[in-house]
């Protein structure tokens, strides 16, 4: 498999506290990836240097032989990283389908003028856009909420409208930032099948999360990170036995 | 657009073209001013209520707008209807180069960057800046428009002109809410941080957006020249920007009708009850006080209903 | 040279009066991180209190000049943090766990009421205070004559900042007010009564942009009942300047602004004074939005 993402020595510091010190690790292409570690270890600082929400002191990112470092947001995703967020970022105020809508706009054109004057073109856009949508979240099971107001959806269904919402900008890489938190087992069982899916799509995933029965049944390969820095990587069977990991995340508890 | 809505704007389009046969020159005069400010308010709704940017300089645009109308038409006898786009894209680049570098700033520390910069203007236009604005005393003569040799002077025949403007402007700011270009400005307003990551260019939008309200703005502003024939700094103080942030917000931010229905209450009314002129702006204050507890909203919140079942349904049946 | 030091004390004592209005806005800031809209309206509540109380109590004839005007002083502090307080039970507190910029347009709102309700009772007209209040003398200082009433209100300001100062860094109740600046959920969980906090900001906030509005009344002698939206925006300056939420800060700020309005005004154009005070507020908050004494605090994602 070949690397889509590489993450080389990437430095981050807020003040005097350094969030992320030199980690470095490859995300392969079409795999699925989990970040885990204790809660500070700086797992979403990472996913916000990849994204842009944040600028790096040092280090690279490159994406596809592009360099990600530097590039405003909305560009790295018209590049092909989409993110959802740690705390659910959905326009509450808007139905389900527009909020898909909104990955839509990185690949549709029409502007102002189009808006105005609707030329065959642009009414052309917004129905394929449209139909877009609509499969997105009939993908992610949520074709009946479509016209539901998103502050309305349960708490699990926000999370997968975010997936939706990420999945509709055409994403070669996604970036799972705690899909699980605050969902039960059932949800989760069926998150796992979701991610599943979205891999057989050809997208890679990256994800954070804290639920260790799902990246363990999820993930092909494991970075765990603690205060800011790498200390183990590997398939889920090894960090499973990693003593590191077990001392310094797991404690004596049993995974 | 939903069948109630249109009907609402049909019988209202009918009353309105029949108002200057019934009523009296000074009730036709009250209607201009509504109108006027109902499109006045539609461009700042497209700032404030569709993107969510706080901006309560507005009066700065429509006064770049008025006084490039004015300076065209006294200077170089520019007829005014002519003058009308020069003055939207003045009060456009305007607004484009002083939004640039505070674009970014959240919320309320905008408001209070707008409502400096708005102050910044009116003591310039006080103090004459360029030579061209008259000072306090502003500039007068300004020519009456005219339109197939027909001259615009009397209240009945501004009022067809500024209705017409109404119109034109709600047929096209409906348009822009329902398409790509609107959606991106809400996804702005309910979560600046979520619109950037699903790939909207959060900074540009805004600009635009501010560019887009003062360009409209600004049109209004030449109209109010042509209109009243003199301006001065004191027609864009700070009340004015006021009152425009006053109809946005008590009509209903981000709904078209409730910001017409905004500018009839806040222009109109106090027309109504001439003997409480003077405490108008007590009620308003305190209407935005009550209203903010129990109806954030606004009084007529009709956001346009973008999708309807049958739409998704024939998107997915689609090829 | 004379007129230089002329326009630095004249500066200092302008500046000293924003740094107090400043005080109300960052310490409300501070805690419930809400711009108060309404700040510079409680200010000329202050102005028009002091000058209805001159004139119809008679405080200099009873009292005597120093005593009358500390008693004076009192009663305008006491009425015009009443006023704040009311203000935040029926426009901000219902408001608390709305967005936050509804709270924003309500703050708004009540500025306008407050305003036009002065209005309605005084007229829209100036209104003169007494004259005979205090002394028109002047005080020679280094060989120059500098007004009196300058130094008063210097040293006026300078003592209530410097008691608020060590109210907040010495008592319970001050510690109490950082504490919830810092970080309100946690402070509740210390079991710091958040309501009361609030309501001691809101108390002392305005009692201060109260007494400021006084000195202000007997500097220059006139009010207005817009004035406050004027001596607002500036004293909004000097908070941002100083950095927003810092008390210190908006005293720095105040007295900078204040210095730099005054000399600019005097060498560089008259016509353009107000121009300075939103030109600063500009220019600071693209160039160092957290102000001067201000900390970077990073957006969380």
């Amino acid at each position: 498999m070949s690397t889509l993402l590489e993450i080389r020595h990437l430095k981050k510091s807020f003040g005097g506290l350094t969030a992320v010190n030199d980690v470095s690790f490859d995300v392969a292409e079409g795999s699925i990836m989990g970040l885990i570690g204790p809660n500070g270890a700086g797992k979403t600082t990472v996913f916000n240097l990849i994204t842009g929400n944040h600028q790096a002191d040092r280090g690279t990112i490159t994406f596809r032989e592009r360099a990600l470092l530097g590039v405003p947001t909305h560009r790295i995703v018209s590049l092909g990283v989409a993110r959802t967020f740690q705390n659910i970022r959905l326009f509450q105020q808007l139905s389900a389908v527009e909020n898909v809508l909104a990955g839509r706009h990185c690949r549709t054109r029409a502007g102002l003028f189009a808006a105005a004057l609707r030329p065959r073109r642009q009414r052309q856009e917004e129905r394929e856009a449209l139909a877009r949508a609509v499969s997105e979240l009939t993908f992610v099971r949520l074709r009946d909420c479509a016209l539901e107001l998103a502050r309305n959806l349960s708490y699990g269904n926000q999370r997968r409208l975010e997936i939706a919402r990420a999945l509709a900008t055409e994403p070669s890489l996604l970036i799972l930032d705690e899909p699980a938190s605050g969902m039960n087992e059932q949800e989760t069982s069926e998150l796992v099948e979701l991610i599943r899916r979205i891999q057989q799509r050809g997208i890679t995933v990256l994800l954070i999360e804290h639920d260790m029965s799902l990246v363990m049944r999820a993930c092909q390969n494991i970075v765990v990170l603690e205060y800011g820095e790498k200390i183990a990587e590997g398939p889920p069977a090894s960090i499973r036995n990693d003593p590191k990991v077990i001392e310094a995340y797991l404690g004596t508890e049993e995974v | 657009m939903s069948r109630n809505l249109a009907v609402a704007y049909g019988v209202a389009t009918v009353l309105l073209a029949a108002a200057p046969l019934v009523l009296d020159a000074y009730w036709v005069d009250v209607l201009n001013s509504v109108g006027l400010y109902a499109v006045l308010a539609l461009s700042l709704n497209l700032i404030l209520g569709d993107a969510g940017l706080f901006n309560m300089g507005h009066a700065a645009f429509y006064a770049v707008g008025a006084y490039t109308a004015a300076i065209l038409s006294t200077r170089l006898h520019v007829p005014i209807l002519w003058a009308l786009p020069v003055s939207g894209a003045a009060a456009a680049l305007f607004a484009a180069l002083v939004a640039r570098p505070v674009i970014h700033l959240r919320g309320d520390y905008l408001l209070i960057v707008t409502i400096g910069m708005g102050e910044i203007v009116r003591i310039a236009l006080v103090n004459d800046v360029l030579g061209l604005t008259g000072g306090a005393n502003g500039i007068f003569g300004i020519a009456r428009p005219s339109a197939f040799g027909f001259r615009i002077r009397r209240p009945q025949e501004f009022f067809y002109l500024i209705w017409a403007f109404v119109a034109a402007t709600v047929f096209l700011f409906h348009r822009i809410a329902q398409s790509r270009f609107g959606r991106a400005l809400n996804y702005l307003r309910e979560d600046a941080v979520a619109a950037e990551g699903s790939g909207v260019n959060t900074a540009r939008y805004k600009l635009i957006a501010f560019s887009l309200g003062a360009a409209w703005a600004g049109m209004a502003g030449g109209i109010y020249a042509a209109k009243m024939t003199i301006i001065s700094p004191e027609s864009f103080s700070f009340w004015e920007s006021v009152l425009l942030f006053l109809i946005v917000i008590l009509g209903g931010s981000g709904s078209i009708p409730g910001v017409i229905v905004g500018a009839f209450l806040v222009v109109g009314l106090p027309e109504l009850f001439r003997g409480f002129a003077s405490a108008r702006m007590l009620v308003f204050g305190l209407a935005m006080m009550v209203m903010m507890v129990f109806r954030t909203q606004g009084l007529l919140p009709l956001r346009q209903v973008r999708f309807k079942h049958s739409d998704l349904v024939k998107a997915e049946t689609a090829p | 040279m004379e007129q230089f030091l002329q326009q630095l004390t004249n500066g200092l004592a302008v500046g000293s009066i924003y740094a107090l209005i400043a005080l109300g806005y960052t310490m409300v800031y501070g805690v419930l991180k809400l711009i108060n809209f309404a700040h510079g309206d409680l200010f000329t509540y202050g102005a028009y209190l002091g000058m209805t109380l001159l004139t119809s109590l008679l405080l200099k004839d009873r009292l005597g000049m120093v005593a009358g005007v500390l008693v004076l002083a009192g009663m305008v502090m006491g009425l015009v943090g009443l006023l704040g307080v009311i203000l935040e039970r029926a426009a901000y507190r219902p408001l608390r766990e709305s967005p936050r910029l509804s709270a924003v347009v309500s703050a708004l709102g009540a500025s306008i009421f407050l305003q036009n309700a002065l209005m309605l009772v005084y007229g829209a007209r100036y209104q003169v205070y007494p004259e005979d209040i205090l002394p028109q003398t002047a005080v020679s200082l280094l060989g120059f004559e500098i007004p009196l009433m300058r130094i008063v209100v210097f040293l006026a300001s300078v003592v209530m900042m410097a008691a608020l100062y060590l109210f907040v860094q010495k008592t319970k109740i001050g510690t109490a007010i950082r504490a919830a600046a810092i970080d309100q959920g946690a402070a509740r969980l210390m079991g710091i009564d958040v309501d009361r906090v609030v309501l001691v900001v809101f108390l002392i906030g305005p009692a201060l942009g109260g007494a400021a509005g006084l000195l202000v009344g007997l500097y220059y002698g006139q009010v207005n009942f817009t004035m406050g939206w004027i001596y607002g925006m500036k004293a909004f300056t000097a908070a941002i300047l100083g950095g927003i939420g810092n008390i210190p800060g908006a005293m720095v700020g105040g007295l900078l602004l204040g210095v730099v309005e005054a000399l600019g005004a005097a060498y560089l154009s008259i016509a353009w004074k107000d121009a300075i005070a939103f030109c600063v507020l500009i220019l600071i908050l693209i160039v160092r939005p957290t102000g001067l004494l201000g900390e970077r605090v990073a957006e969380k994602v």
